[in-house]
């Protein structure tokens, strides 16, 4: 553990320059993270509020609270700003901005220009949607269905539609970023099979965003232009089809699921080593699980059109795909499991949020499975048991992720250390607030409350005030960490190279890193994960 | 006159001017910048696909609405236009070579023939607007068409407009980009060492080209012989 010495780096890439151009005009990916770090935060807040509103609404059946009208643009604005604005761009555009060159070796991503280029694309998506906002909300639901969002809705889609237009090129543009930088800057000695497994699913999760997102663009962009031009692409009175959009729109919509938890899982097997003092079982098989989660990914996107009309077969063969992906997910969860079989389990704070990833993201992907289901799909679609599904991936997964995976890299990030009992106990209430508040959901949707409205029967109230008592408490759960962080900023104790003993090149590095990473290029001849064989410069 | 290079030769390869901090060398930072071009056509190619999917799903479903909307173009202006920009691809690969092998005032008028001949195309693309605005066929309200499948050949024109306008958006973009270029060419910032900004233009340009070369036969041609 720490040495008593430990002293702050005299040289650091945090006191490279200071003031507002030394940041807003940054070329350097860590401090790009940090660009990412406070806007998606801001965004997390921003769709928060949203839940908050939306919660409190639903504790009552009449829906005292707010109109229908307003319920519906709540629960858009929800979706839209935490899918779009938060979950997409959370673990790339933080986590593996800061850490993909460090973990290769590399002083910088192949492009950093472009990298900051980025990050003021997804500030300009971020502001027009917020502009929708302030002008009085969009009301169409984050899925933008034809021909409500082209015909009949007179709420501010164009503005949304454009805020996601161009928020999507800042994925891919990260996307072709991380890439490149993957193909091509890696340390001499860093072959394919020595990366770090956050490496593989970040290669994964580019890949979606580059295939993936232009889809979304176009797809927005084509709601958009027949609003103003009135095309009827989606309009049956035109002769288009509604359900080409359904199409087009879950092609993207689905695979940015796996944009936004394989991260999450690349994370989970860092902290699971780490945690563990142990290789992650398998490492060629969770390498390879990322890819074809990538690429069972893009053929699923059926299943979210059962009842939309498609045809029988096509159902079918949807079906049996969407079963196909919970084969590379399950040895994703087998594999950390049997990393843990007689490892050196830590009780530590990335950990606890591990095991909890493990335990929800398993929930949520075993639902999944009943939805693969054409049967019981038919009966559970729009209901509040797809609600308590994907908010199981969403949340349980790929935020219990992004939480874990700032928890181990802080001392990296900021050089300093949290504190670790505040941190626990946050931990342990986003679990218990996560999971009051979205299993009541699993119950309620199966007895048949749908989604998407603002009042409901008198005797779905008893599971939804559980649902919005468990809310509360998880919103604390976010709160804490916020506090402690920052206090850590200044008050933290000096965290040193490698506060966990774990190995990887970013721990090899000073905390908080020099601007160019490595003192000098660091020439690789060790695996991922040698826990039980130490190799020298890397003290375990 | 052209100026003098800015950055004479012989300058010793680890502090080539061109070379940014982060790589290693000029071939790593030429290698890296095509893989990125490239990931980005395959980008491209998957926003062009939206709109291509949805051509084909109408285009199935209402053939002759199609067949009679493709009757309305011009294929004469268009095949003009197609031979424009096939041969704007030429001078642009024959601009990647000369950059290669260092032939500054060739590159020079290379690439203002590549950039003649897309402003050519352009000019060219907006006389045919010219007249299907004339003839009232730009989708919405003041939408006009006599014989049948009115509702139907109105997607037709909705997807010419779209799909040309995007490939037009395109190549507005790909001037810019050669007008860089020139810039770059004749301050001799491009050399025989640090030609790949020259390469992975030519790669989008011929990206762009390709793309023509799938909307002229799928608007103009599919079906006139009927």
């Amino acid at each position: 553990m720490a040495s008593p010495t430990i002293l702050i780096p005299p040289r650091h890439y945090l006191n490279d320059g200071y003031g507002v151009a030394s940041w807003l005009l940054t070329r350097d990916h860590k401090r790009i993270a940090l660009l990412y770090l406070g806007a998606v935060t801001f965004f997390f807040f921003v769709g928060g509020a949203f839940a908050v509103l939306i919660r409190l609404d639903l504790a009552t059946p009449a829906g005292d609270l707010v109109s229908d009208e307003t319920y519906n643009k709540l629960f858009t604005m929800h979706g839209v700003m935490m899918v779009f604005f938060f979950l997409i761009p959370a673990i790339p555009s933080v986590l593996g901005n800061f850490l993909v060159p460090i973990m290769i070796g590399a002083k910088d991503l192949a492009f950093p220009k472009l990298n900051l280029f980025s990050w003021y694309i997804y500030i300009v998506g971020g502001l027009f949607t917020l502009y929708a906002l302030v002008a009085g909300g969009v009301d169409t639901g984050w899925t933008f269905y034809a021909p409500f969002s082209t015909v009949s809705s007179t709420t501010n889609v164009i503005p949304t539609a454009l805020g996601i237009f161009i928020t999507g090129f800042s994925s891919i543009l990260t996307g072709l970023n991380f890439i490149v930088t993957i193909h091509r800057m890696r340390a001499p000695g860093m072959t394919w099979f020595r990366m770090p497994l956050f490496l593989w699913s970040t290669y994964a999760t580019s890949l979606i965003n580059v295939l993936g997102t232009p889809v979304i663009a176009i797809t927005v962009l084509l709601v958009a232009a027949e609003r103003v031009f009135k095309f009827g692409f989606f309009n049956p009175a035109l002769g288009g089809d509604p359900v080409l959009f359904q199409h087009l729109f879950w092609f993207y919509s689905h695979p940015a699921v796996y944009i936004m938890v394989l991260p999450a899982m690349g994370v989970i097997s860092e902290l699971v080593a780490a945690g563990c003092r142990k290789p992650v079982f398998g490492y060629p098989f969770v390498a390879f699980a990322s890819l074809a989660i990538a690429v069972l990914g893009f053929l699923v996107w059926g299943h979210h059109m059962f009842v939309a009309g498609q045809s029988v077969y096509a159902a079918l063969i949807f079906s049996i795909l969407s079963f196909l992906v919970a084969i590379p997910s399950a040895v994703k969860v087998f594999n950390w499991t049997a990393t843990m079989y007689k490892g050196a389990v830590s009780w530590d704070t990335p950990m606890l949020y591990a095991y909890g990833f493990i335990g929800l993201f398993t929930i949520g992907g075993l639902t999944g499975l009943f939805l693969a289901a054409v049967g019981l799909d038919v009966h559970v679609t729009d209901t509040y048991f797809i609600v308590a599904h994907f908010h199981y991936i969403m949340v349980g997964g790929t935020i219990m992720g992004y939480l874990g995976g700032l928890h181990y890299w802080w001392p990296k990030m900021s050089g300093r250390l949290y504190n670790e009992g505040l941190a626990k106990l946050s931990a342990g209430i986003v679990f218990i607030g996560f999971n009051l508040t979205f299993f009541p959901q699993f119950v309620v949707g199966y007895l048949g409350m749908p989604r998407r409205y603002h009042s409901y029967p008198e005797e779905f109230q008893v599971l939804n005030v559980l649902s919005s008592a468990g809310a509360s408490i998880l919103g604390v759960g976010y709160l804490i960490p916020m506090i402690y962080l920052m206090w850590s900023l200044r008050y933290g104790r000096l965290a040193g190279s490698n506060p966990w003993g774990s190995v990887g090149l970013e721990w090899t590095t000073t905390s908080p890193p020099p601007t160019e990473n490595f003192a000098e290029t660091p020439i690789v001849t060790w695996n991922a994960y040698e826990y039980n064989a130490p190799v020298e410069g890397h003290v375990a | 006159m052209l100026p003098e290079p800015a950055h004479p030769q012989g300058h010793g390869h680890a502090h080539h001017p061109a070379l940014a901090h982060h790589f290693d060398n000029l071939a790593q930072q030429g290698e890296a910048s095509t893989l990125g071009m490239w990931v980005f056509l395959v980008t491209e190619v998957l926003f062009f696909g939206g709109l291509f999917l949805v051509y084909l799903v109408y285009r199935s479903k209402y053939p002759e609405a199609f067949i009679a909307g493709s009757h309305e173009l011009d294929v004469l202006l268009g095949g003009i236009n197609t031979a424009v920009l096939i041969t704007s691809s030429l001078t642009m690969a024959l601009a990647v070579h000369a950059a290669q092998t260092g032939h500054r005032r060739t590159l020079i008028w290379l690439l203002i023939a590549t950039m003649v001949l897309g402003a050519a195309f352009l000019g060219i693309k907006s006389v045919e607007y010219y007249h299907k605005f004339e003839e009232h066929h730009i989708p919405g309200p003041g939408f006009v068409f006599e014989k049948e499948y009115f509702a139907n050949v109105q997607l037709f024109f909705s997807l010419y407009f779209l799909m040309t306008g995007l490939h037009a958006l395109h190549m507005i973009i790909g001037l810019g980009i050669m007008t860089w270029m020139l810039v770059w060419s004749w301050r001799g910032i491009v050399t025989a060492e640090y030609y790949s900004p020259i390469e992975i233009s030519g790669l989008y340009w011929h990206f762009v080209d390709i793309v023509w070369i799938f909307l002229f036969p799928l608007l103009y041609l599919l079906g006139r012989h009927g």
